[in-house]
């Protein structure tokens, strides 16, 4: 008995060797660059140069000015559409909601291109609105990952809560706002953060539409075109204390939720 | 009032995201070099595509690439499920952290890290395919120990022991009785590493060896080049993409149905 237990717990060998090997030691490595310099001295001038650099800090604003304003676009296109869905009379809404989600699984870089042509058009030339273009094609790339989450957290809430709310005598607008919105938080911040991150990073986007100003992305592109391996990583690791500082954050704030949806 | 709303914002924000695809297919079928200039139809585009042989080579090189990754990708992380589910509980934890890194990570990062490690550290001749198969493993297998995961946990584990009274040997009550229960979070897990990896750019950059490219990264670069031919043959591309996935997406939903 004791021995099948043990020879299934060994099947995952195989895959936490390769997630130590190509997950957590790639991030070691990332952190042991970013501290040395070319010689391979420890060297803390990389991350002081980030942090003194008017450009490298030009370029973070930058990208949490594009990814907040991605992202407050994303929610509000998104919250009404995932709303009606999941709350609205439609039958079937999960083949509807299939039909919002459907475009995340043709190549974004194709995407891109389809809505880049089309801003062309309207514009004439994509190089007199570098930041409108960027945020509009991030947008049309992102929004299905933010309809999705937020459908899934609404679709949970038991249309009853939202009947004794009306009966109570609440308002359409107050139910929303004091049953609905505080029910789909979780859905909220899983949506943000699959549209912050990528906004932040996915510098493709703004090549593809001129925009010559950097993204934090954009700079370990840079760093990696001129084999700057450890300006490339110190950029790297700072991405990643920013993802983790997020993770975490969100993390206690959907389980902080949960808490208190059982304690009531 | 309310009714007559809703509909409006759902079919704008459909329009919004079906649009600019439908009319670059449109004009897919024209000889126009930019939309908005209509000039005859044309299957040139069409012609193109299935007939220049760089274009043919990246396609077929991108589908093969996303085939071998995701059934690798497949086979470690349901083999992995498997293993985390039955180990304790501190293990098992561990286990589900670094599971969850390539999830969150920025794809940049994901992609430059293992640049350095494999290329920059180890030496690793990039002409190989090793660092970009393997990039491209690290970030499918989480999705596919994610969606397995769940089948594990809703699983009834007594036929397991059943097969095992039965006088099966481990491996084969693994085989008979735990795989088949897994196979949709098995099945669904490998779609999402097939589109993970036709989808992905920033690994692909970092890690591919000079000469392949994939769609994403040769549509990027077709964007900066001027060859107009090899960028109308691409909304040909497109064209088909989007078909392709249309098709997948209404077979599974009818096949989900007739489960149902």
């Amino acid at each position: 008995m004791n021995n099948t237990f043990n020879s299934r717990k060994l099947l995952a060998i195989p895959y936490a060797i390769f997630m130590i090997l190509f997950v957590i030691f790639p991030l070691l490595v990332i952190v042991y660059y970013g501290f040395t310099d070319a010689s391979g001295n420890i060297s803390f001038q990389n991350f002081a140069n980030f942090f003194t650099n008017t450009k490298t800090i030009g370029t973070l604003l930058y990208s949490v000015v594009i990814a907040v304003t991605v992202t407050v676009i994303c929610l509000i296109l998104a919250y009404p559409v995932a709303y009606i869905l999941a709350k609205g009379e439609y039958s079937r809404k999960h083949s509807f909601l299939m039909v919002f989600v459907l475009p995340m699984w043709i190549n974004f870089t194709l995407r891109i291109t389809a809505m880049k042509e089309i801003l062309t058009l309207l514009e004439g030339n994509l190089a007199y609105h570098p930041f409108l273009n960027t945020i509009i094609c991030m947008v049309y790339d992102f929004l299905p990952f933010m309809i999705m989450p937020l459908f899934n957290s609404l679709t949970k809430i038991d249309s009853s809560l939202l009947e004794a709310s009306a009966d109570l005598g609440a308002t359409k607008a107050a139910t929303i706002f004091k049953v609905v919105l505080p029910l789909s938080v979780p859905g909220i911040i899983s949506g943000i953060t699959m549209v912050f991150l990528p906004a932040m990073t996915n510098y493709v986007v703004l090549d593809m539409v001129y925009n010559s100003t950097y993204i934090m992305g954009s700079l370990i592109g840079s760093y990696f075109s001129s084999y700057d391996w450890n300006n490339g990583a110190v950029i790297s690791a700072i991405l990643l204390m920013l993802i983790g500082l997020f993770t975490i954050i969100t993390n206690r704030a959907i389980s902080g939720k949960g808490e208190k949806e059982v304690a009531r | 009032m309310r009714k007559v709303f809703s509909h409006i914002w759902i079919w704008l924000v459909l329009a919004f995201l079906y649009l600019p695809v439908l009319i670059l297919t449109f004009y897919s079928f024209t000889d126009s070099t930019m939309i908005g200039s209509v000039r005859g139809f044309s299957m040139q585009n069409y012609e193109t595509l299935f007939t220049e042989p760089a274009l043919i080579q990246m396609i077929v090189g991108t589908l093969i690439l996303a085939v071998v990754v995701a059934l690798l990708a497949t086979i470690l992380g349901t083999v992995g499920a498997i293993g985390a589910f039955y180990s304790k509980k501190g293990v098992r934890s561990a286990l589900e952290f670094a599971n969850e890194v390539p999830v969150v990570n920025a794809d940049v990062v994901t992609g430059f890290s293992i640049c350095i490690l494999l290329i920059v550290l180890f030496h690793v001749d990039k002409a190989t395919y090793l660092p970009l198969v393997v990039g491209q493993i690290a970030l499918c297998t989480p999705f596919v120990y994610l969606s397995v995961m769940p089948r594990l946990q809703a699983m009834d584990h007594s036929l397991y022991e059943a097969a095992l009274d039965l006088g099966a040997k481990p491996r084969t009550a693994l085989v008979k009785a735990i795989i088949p229960q897994l196979w949709p979070g098995i099945v669904s897990g490998f779609m999402t590493a097939i589109t993970l990896s036709l989808d992905d750019y920033f690994i692909a950059t970092y890690t591919k060896p000079a000469t392949f490219d994939t769609i994403s990264t040769y549509v990027v670069n077709a964007t900066r080049g001027s060859n107009t031919t090899i960028k109308t043959a691409l909304w040909a591309l497109s064209a088909v993409i989007f078909v392709i996935v249309i098709a997948v997406v209404v077979f599974n939903n009818v096949r989900r149905k007739e489960n149902d």
